[in-house]
C-alpha cells in the first residue's frame, strides 16, 4: 500500500515540531530573559551604593543627599522602608477583612442572579488606573480625611501615639486607606477563587448536619481555604508594597520615621518616583535609588513567589480530591 | 489503492503547504530582526545624514529640541517655546519642568538638548559634565507664601518675616503662627494659635537652593547645620509638620489646599494661585515684598558684574533699601561644543543657539507679565559673549 | 429545653451577624467605586469640549488647551507595546499549553511573578537599558517598557484560555494527521479565540492605565510627538502632572483626561468580557 519507507515518513512527521517548538520556545524563553535582564540592570546600578553603604543602608535613617559642608551623601533606606511597611500594614488591616467579606458575599451569600453583576462591579474597581485613584485621592479623599475623619480619630483616639500631630490629610493614614481600596478587588478575587475551590461535598456535609451558613463557612470552608486566604493576603501585600502613583500623590513625601499615622512620610516607590530624574550628577545618590529599587524588586518577587506557589499547591491538592 | 494514492498526494500536498508556512514564518522573523537593525542604525545615522546637508546656510528642516530642568522659570520658558514656535514653525521646542536637580542630571547624562537650573553648578558637578557652560536667562524672586484664609487673614495681607524667623520655622523651632517672634513682627494682626505646616520641595530644586542660600547667609546656625543645596535635610521633618511637594507647582498646590501652611515658591506661582505673599526683611532692615521693582533692585545692587568666564551670580540678601532679599538668577545649561551630545546634529545645534539668542533679546519682553525681571544690560552682554563661543566641532553657531 | 433555645438563638444571631457584616463589606467596597465614578464623571464631563480633544496641553499656569498630545502619546505607546507584547505573549502562552513540562512550569511561575513586579521597577529597568544608552527620552522606550509588562500578562491569559480547550479537540486534530503547528493555529486558537482576545484586551487596558514606567522613559511633553524617538505625553502622565499642580484649569484638564481614560479602560474591560460571555452562551 505505502511504497515510501515508514522510517522516512516518521522522520517527516518528526521534523516540523522542531520548527514549531523553536518559535514557541523562543517566545517562552523571552520571559526568563526579561527577569534576568531586569535583575542584572538593577543590581548593576546598585553596586556603587552597596559599596559605599553596605548593609547599614537598610538600617540607617538619615537621608542626606547633600550634606551642608559638601561632603559625600549619607543615605539610608529606613525611612522609606518604614513608610512602606506601615502603609502596607494599615492597608492590610483595612482590606483583608473587607476582602474576605466581599469574597464570602460573592461566593456564598449573593443570590445567583446577583453573582455575576457583583463580580463585575468589583472587577471595575480593579480596572481603574492607579493615577485616577491618585487624582481622586488627592482631590476628594484628602479633604475628606482632613475635615471629617482625622479630627474624629484625633478626638477619640488621640491618646494613642498613632493619632497625634497636625492633620493635613497628606500622610500615612490616607495612603493606607487608598492602598486598601486598591487591593480589595485583587485580594477578594483570589480569596473567592480559593473559597469556591473548596469541594461541595464538604459544604453540603456540614449543612446536612444542620449548620447555619456561618457555621458551614467557619467549619467546612475556612479551614480548607486557610492556606489560600493567607496566600491571597501575601499577594495583596506584594501588590500594595509596589503601588507607586496613588501613594506618591498623597503621602506627603518627607523622609521621616514617626509613630503618628497623620504625618507625611514616604515609601520606597514614592522616593524613586520623586527623586530618580533629579540626582544632579551624584552617582552614589542615583545608585542608592537603584538599591531601593532592588529591595523593592526582591520583596515583591518573594511575596509573589510564595503566594503563587501556595495557591498552586493548594489548587492541586483540591483538584486531587474532587471527583473526576 | 486509490485511497492510498490519494492519501500520498494529500500528504505531499500537506508537506509542501507545511513547508511554505514555515518559510513564511522564517521570512517574517528575518524581516522583524532586520527591521530592528535597520531601525537602530537609522537612529544613529539620523545625526550624520543631517550633518551633510548643513553646509548650506539655507533655512533648516524641521527640528525638535528638548529641554528640561527648573520649575522656577518654567512659566517663562514655556511661554518662550510657544512664542518662538509661532515665529519659527519648523522648530519645535519642548521644555519639561522636572526641577533643577533634574535639569543638571539630564544634561550631564546628555539625555536632553539643554538644561535649566536656578542653582549654579558646583565645581564637582561641572567636573562631572566637562564642556558644560551656564548662563542666566532671567531672574526672579522666591516668595514666602502662606494660606491663613481659614483663620481670618486674607491673602492680600502682607505678613512680615525676618530671615532668622524663617530659619527657625524651617528648623522646627517656631511651631505656631502666633509665636511671639512672629507676632512681634506683625503687631496689628491676630495670628491664629495653629501649627505651621511647613511645605518644602521633595525634589532637587534650584528654588530650594536660593531659599536655603538666603537662610544660610542670614542665620549662622542654619549655615552650619543645614547649609544650602538643591536638596537639603530639613530639620522640621524630624518633627511633625514638614511636608514635601514636587516642583514649584506642587508646593503652591499644597499651600493652597492646606490651611495654616507656609511655603517658598517663585513669586508668579503665589500670585497665580492668589496666595499670601510675605514681606521679608532685607539687609537694610526693611520688609520688602517681591515684585518686579524690588527684584530688579536686588539685581542692580548685587556685588560684582558677571565674570565672562564664570557667570554664576549670587544676588541673595542684596544691599539696597528696597531690594528683595530672596532674588535669584536662573541658568540655562548647554555644552560649549555641542557635538559632544550624541543626539545633537549641526542643524539642531544651530537652531538651539538661535533660540537662546532670541531668548536673551526678544524673549525678554515676555518676562514682566510673569513677574520675571528682564536681564540687566551688562548680563546680556556677558551672555552674548558666551553664546558666540558656542560651537559645533569648532564651527560657531551664532553670529552677531 | 431553654438551654437549647438560647443556644440556637445564639447560633442564629451569629449567622445573622455574618450575613450583615459580609454584605456590609461588599457595599462598603462599592462606595469608593461609586465616588470615583461620580467625581470623575461630574468634573470630567464639565471639561470636555471640542477644544479639549483637539488642542495640546497648555503651558504651566496657562488657560484653555486640551489633551490631544496626551491621547496621541497613549495610543502610540500602547500600540507599540501591543506589537511587542501580543505576539511574544501569545506564542509564549501557546508554548506553555503545548509543552507542559518542568521548563514550562517554571516559565509560568516566573511570568506570574513578573506580573507582580512594581511597574516603577520596569521603568527603571528600561531607563538603564534604552534611555541611558541612547541618551534620549523617547516614546519608543515608553512603548518598550509597556510591552515588557504586557508579555507575561498575555502569556498567562493565553495559556489559561488554551488550557480550557478540551483535550479531545486537540487529540482530534492530531488524529486527523494535522501537524501540531496547524492544530494550534487552526483548531486550538480558534476555539480559544475569545479567551485569548479577552486576555489581550485586558492587558491593553492595564498598560493604558500605567504611569510609573513612563516617568523615566517617555518623560512627558507639551507638544505633539512627531518622531518616536522624542519624548511623549500620555493620558496618565498628564493626569499626574496636572493633578498635582495648583491651577484650576489644570485640574479641570486632569479630570477630563481621567474621564477619557476611564471610559477607554472600562469599555475595554467590560465590552470584551460581555462579548465573550455572550459568545459562550450563544453557542451553547
Amino acid at each position: 500500500m505505502m511504497n515510501s519507507n515508514p522510517r522516512s515518513r516518521a522522520q517527516k512527521r518528526a521534523r516540523p515540531p522542531n520548527f514549531f517548538f523553536l518559535i514557541l520556545g523562543l517566545a517562552a524563553v523571552v520571559i526568563p530573559i526579561i527577569a534576568a535582564l531586569m535583575l542584572y540592570e538593577i543590581g548593576n546600578g546598585s553596586l556603587s551604593s552597596i559599596d559605599a553603604f553596605g548593609v547599614s543602608f537598610l538600617f540607617s535613617s538619615d537621608w542626606i543627599p547633600n550634606p551642608p559642608n559638601g561632603g559625600p551623601s549619607i543615605l539610608g533606606a529606613l525611612p522609606s522602608i518604614y513608610g512602606s511597611i506601615v502603609t502596607t500594614a494599615l492597608a492590610l488591616v483595612l482590606a483583608v477583612p473587607v476582602s474576605l467579606g466581599v469574597a464570602l458575599f460573592q461566593s456564598d451569600l449573593a443570590p445567583i442572579k446577583l453573582r455575576t453583576p457583583s463580580m463585575f462591579m468589583i472587577e471595575m474597581l480593579a480596572a481603574v488606573p492607579s493615577v485616577v485613584y491618585g487624582l481622586w485621592a488627592l482631590l476628594v479623599l484628602v479633604p475628606f480625611m482632613r475635615d471629617y475623619v482625622n479630627p474624629q480619630l484625633k478626638s477619640s483616639l488621640g491618646f494613642l501615639p498613632l493619632f497625634t500631630g497636625p492633620t493635613t490629610g497628606l500622610g500615612m493614614l490616607t495612603a493606607g486607606v487608598i492602598l486598601a481600596i486598591m487591593i480589595i478587588p485583587y485580594g477578594s478575587a483570589v480569596m473567592r477563587e480559593v473559597i469556591s475551590a473548596v469541594p461541595r461535598s464538604q459544604r453540603e456535609a456540614s449543612i446536612a448536619l444542620g449548620a447555619t451558613n456561618w457555621e458551614m463557612i467557619r467549619t467546612a470552608v475556612l479551614p480548607f481555604a486557610r492556606a489560600g486566604i493567607i496566600a491571597a493576603v501575601v499577594l495583596a501585600m506584594g501588590r500594595a508594597i509596589g503601588e507607586t502613583m496613588a501613594v506618591t500623590m498623597v503621602i506627603g513625601n518627607v523622609a521621616r520615621i514617626s509613630p503618628s499615622l497623620f504625618l507625611p512620610a514616604e515609601t520606597i516607590p514614592s522616593v524613586i518616583a520623586n527623586e530618580f530624574t533629579e540626582v544632579a550628577g551624584n552617582d552614589v545618590y542615583l545608585s542608592a535609588l537603584f538599591e531601593l529599587a532592588l529591595i523593592l524588586f526582591a520583596i515583591a518577587f518573594i511575596m509573589n513567589l510564595v503566594g503563587r506557589v501556595v495557591i498552586n499547591r493548594l489548587s492541586f491538592k483540591v483538584r486531587g480530591e474532587l471527583p473526576a | 489503492m486509490e485511497a492510498c494514492a490519494d492519501t500520498m498526494m494529500n500528504m505531499s500536498n500537506q508537506t509542501s503547504k507545511r513547508n511554505i508556512r514555515y518559510v513564511i514564518i522564517a521570512i517574517i522573523i528575518i524581516v522583524i530582526i532586520a527591521g530592528g537593525f535597520y531601525y537602530q542604525t537609522t537612529l544613529n545615522m539620523g545625526n550624520t545624514t543631517s550633518t551633510t546637508s548643513m553646509m548650506t546656510e539655507a533655512s533648516q528642516g524641521p527640528v525638535s529640541l528638548l529641554g528640561a530642568g527648573a520649575t522656577f522659570p518654567a512659566p517663562l520658558l514655556q511661554k518662550w517655546t510657544v512664542q518662538y514656535g509661532q515665529l519659527n514653525p519648523s522648530v519645535t521646542i519642548s521644555y519639561n519642568p522636572i526641577g533643577s536637580g533634574g535639569g543638571i542630571q539630564q544634561i550631564t547624562q546628555k539625555t536632553v538638548d539643554f538644561g535649566a537650573s536656578d542653582a549654579p553648578l558646583n565645581d564637582k558637578q561641572l567636573a562631572a559634565a566637562p564642556g558644560l557652560v551656564l548662563f542666566p536667562e532671567t531672574l526672579g524672586g522666591v516668595a514666602v507664601t502662606y494660606n491663613l484664609v481659614q483663620f481670618g487673614i486674607a491673602n492680600t495681607t502682607i505678613l512680615h518675616f525676618t530671615g532668622p524667623v524663617l530659619a527657625a520655622i524651617y528648623a522646627g523651632n517656631i511651631t505656631k503662627w502666633n509665636d511671639p517672634q512672629i507676632q512681634a513682627l506683625n503687631p496689628g494682626i491676630a495670628l491664629p494659635n495653629n501649627q505651621i505646616i511647613v511645605v518644602h520641595r521633595s525634589d532637587g530644586s534650584g528654588t530650594t537652593y536660593a531659599f536655603t542660600n538666603y537662610l544660610s547667609v542670614v542665620d549662622s546656625a542654619w549655615s552650619t547645620e543645614v547649609g544650602y543645596s538643591t536638596s537639603v535635610t530639613w530639620p522640621v521633618d524630624k518633627l511633625a509638620t514638614g511636608v514635601g511637594s514636587k516642583g514649584n507647582a506642587g508646593v503652591a498646590g499644597t499651600v493652597v489646599n492646606t490651611p495654616g501652611a507656609i511655603g517658598y515658591v517663585d513669586v508668579i506661582y503665589a500670585v497665580q494661585n492668589h496666595l499670601g505673599v510675605g514681606g521679608v526683611q532685607n539687609a537694610a532692615g526693611n520688609f520688602v515684598a517681591p515684585n518686579l521693582q524690588t527684584i530688579l533692585w536686588a539685581a542692580a545692587n548685587a556685588t560684582g558684574t558677571p565674570n565672562p568666564v564664570d557667570l554664576r551670580l549670587h544676588i541673595v540678601n542684596a544691599s539696597g533699601a528696597q531690594s528683595y532679599p530672596i532674588a535669584t538668577y536662573t541658568y540655562i545649561l548647554v555644552y560649549k561644543d555641542m557635538s559632544a551630545q550624541p543626539n545633537m546634529s549641526l542643524d539642531k545645534a544651530k537652531a538651539l543657539a538661535k533660540f537662546l539668542w532670541w531668548a536673551i533679546h526678544d524673549g525678554q519682553q515676555y518676562s514682566t507679565a510673569l513677574i520675571y525681571v528682564p536681564l540687566p544690560q551688562n548680563v546680556v552682554a556677558a551672555d552674548e559673549q558666551l553664546l558666540m563661543s558656542l560651537n559645533y566641532q569648532g564651527q560657531p553657531l551664532v553670529s552677531q | 429545653m431553654s438551654f437549647l433555645l438560647s443556644h440556637s438563638r445564639r447560633r442564629k444571631a451569629g449567622n445573622a451577624l455574618y450575613i450583615i457584616l459580609a454584605t456590609a463589606c461588599f457595599f462598603a467596597a462599592l462606595v469608593p467605586l461609586i465616588s470615583i465614578l461620580y467625581e470623575t464623571i461630574a468634573h470630567g464631563a464639565a471639561a470636555l469640549s471640542l477644544a479639549f480633544f483637539t488642542q495640546v496641553s497648555p503651558p504651566i499656569g496657562g488657560n484653555g488647551g486640551g489633551i490631544l498630545n496626551a491621547i496621541e502619546g497613549s495610543l502610540v505607546m500602547v500600540g507599540l507595546a501591543s506589537l511587542i507584547g501580543v505576539p511574544i505573549g501569545v506564542f509564549a502562552g501557546a508554548y506553555l499549553a503545548e509543552y507542559p513540562g518542568k521548563f514550562g512550569y517554571y516559565v509560568r511561575l516566573l511570568a506570574e511573578v513578573l506580573t507582580g513586579v512594581p511597574s516603577i521597577v520596569t521603568g527603571i529597568f528600561i531607563y538603564e537599558l534604552i534611555v541611558a544608552t541612547q541618551h534620549r527620552f523617547s516614546a519608543f522606550s515608553g512603548g518598550v517598557a509597556l510591552g515588557v509588562m504586557m508579555v507575561p500578562i498575555v502569556a498567562i491569559s493565553t495559556h489559561e484560555s488554551l488550557k480550557l480547550v478540551s483535550s479531545s479537540i486537540r487529540e482530534g486534530g492530531l488524529a486527523l494527521g494535522i501537524s501540531r503547528a496547524k492544530t494550534l493555529v487552526y483548531v486550538l486558537l480558534s476555539s480559544a479565540r475569545s479567551g485569548v482576545i479577552t486576555g489581550i484586551a485586558l492587558a491593553v487596558a492595564r498598560v493604558m492605565g500605567e504611569t510609573a514606567p513612563l516617568l523615566f522613559t517617555a518623560l512627558g511633553s507639551q507638544l505633539m510627538m512627531t518622531n518616536i524617538n522624542d519624548p511623549a505625553s500620555s493620558l496618565t502622565l498628564l493626569i499626574f502632572d496636572f493633578g498635582t499642580s495648583p491651577y484650576e484649569n489644570a485640574h479641570a484638564l486632569a479630570w477630563g483626561a481621567a474621564l477619557t481614560l476611564l471610559v477607554i479602560v472600562l469599555s475595554l474591560s467590560i465590552v470584551v468580557r460581555l462579548a465573550s460571555r455572550l459568545k459562550v452562551s450563544g453557542t451553547e
